[in-house]
């Protein structure tokens, strides 16, 4: 699947969960592609294997205070530090950004499947799949603070055993 | 006569969610059980009766459908709307869920209102 149409994946999915769950502006950034995959990040981190026949993962990161706002537009709270309530939120989020984009993808693609969620909080943490494709990237503005939306997606190899390639390493990370 | 109702998802905000819009609809609330998972849901409903359940379908443990399966699969259940609310959009997985009897689907993302829209009638 195309770089671009990936971006507009991206967007679509992105844009209607924003509209329909949060209520939150959201402006859209330049995409990008990154050959090795997600740098080192600070925040809250979610991750979301899709396997069939094509498999990949879908990242979703932010800083602390965004994913906590995520929290509080879903759960009309407030919410001033990363609890589990703020962590299965931006779970929650992950798994309808990244789910909307795998069923627009079947349309064109055929069956797939997504893993469950795994959310990171911590600080100069590296998260790298085991796959090696270039990651599709796209960056998003949501009253100042930065929400990154990366998809790696790649057809599986024929006569392949289905699998979630989600590879996450931890370096200095720390609640 | 009040309603007691069953949400069933790994999310606890999903949950959350949900169980602010009953609140908002005209239901008249009875207790509302919790589960994060299928087995989770069958363990604690085990014969007793609820008036209406909802449920994800990508769960770990035991996932949507094959809760949906067992539970229809049980006299004392069979007969309970399940409305499964869920980002799994997929033809298949809907047709698969009607198969196995479920009354009703929503699609993550959802607004109060769609889910409103899908109750009625089913109450």
């Amino acid at each position: 699947m195309e770089h671009e149409q990936l971006v507009e994946e991206i967007r679509i999915a992105t844009r209607e969960v924003f509209e329909t769950m949060l209520s939150l502006p959201l402006a859209e950034g330049e995409p990008s592609i990154e050959p090795n995959g997600p740098a080192p990040c600070d925040g809250v981190v979610a991750l979301i294997g899709m396997t069939g026949a094509w498999t990949g993962t879908g990242i979703i990161s932010c800083p602390a205070v965004l994913a906590c706002k995520f929290a509080g537009q879903f759960l009309m709270g407030a919410y001033d530090s990363v609890s589990d309530d703020v962590l299965d939120a931006v779970g929650e989020l992950t798994n309808m950004i990244i789910g909307g984009i795998k069923t627009r993808m079947e349309e064109k693609l055929g069956p797939m499947a997504l893993s469950v969620p795994t959310v990171i909080y911590g600080r100069n943490f590296t998260t790298r799949s085991l796959a090696r494709h270039r990651w599709t990237v796209v960056r998003f503005d949501c009253e100042g603070n930065h929400l990154c939306v990366q998809l790696c997606v790649t057809q599986a190899a024929a006569g392949s055993s289905p699998r979630i390639p989600v590879g996450v390493a931890l370096h200095e990370s720390g609640r | 006569m009040a309603l007691d109702v069953m949400i069933v998802d790994d999310s606890a905000a999903i949950r959350k969610i949900l169980q602010r819009v009953l609140v908002q609809t005209d239901i008249q609330l009875g207790t509302v059980l919790e589960a994060g998972d299928g087995q989770e849901a069958l363990n604690t409903l085990g014969d007793r009766k609820v008036g209406l359940i909802l449920s994800d379908i990508n769960m770990p443990i035991m996932d949507g459908l094959q809760f949906l399966a067992q539970l229809k699969a049980n006299p004392v259940h069979k007969s309970v709307p399940v409305v499964m609310i869920t980002t799994e959009g997929s033809q298949q997985k809907v047709l698969e869920a009607v198969q196995l009897g479920a009354a009703g689907y929503v699609k993550k993302p959802f607004t109060a209102d769609q889910i409103k829209e899908k109750l009625v009638g089913l109450i």
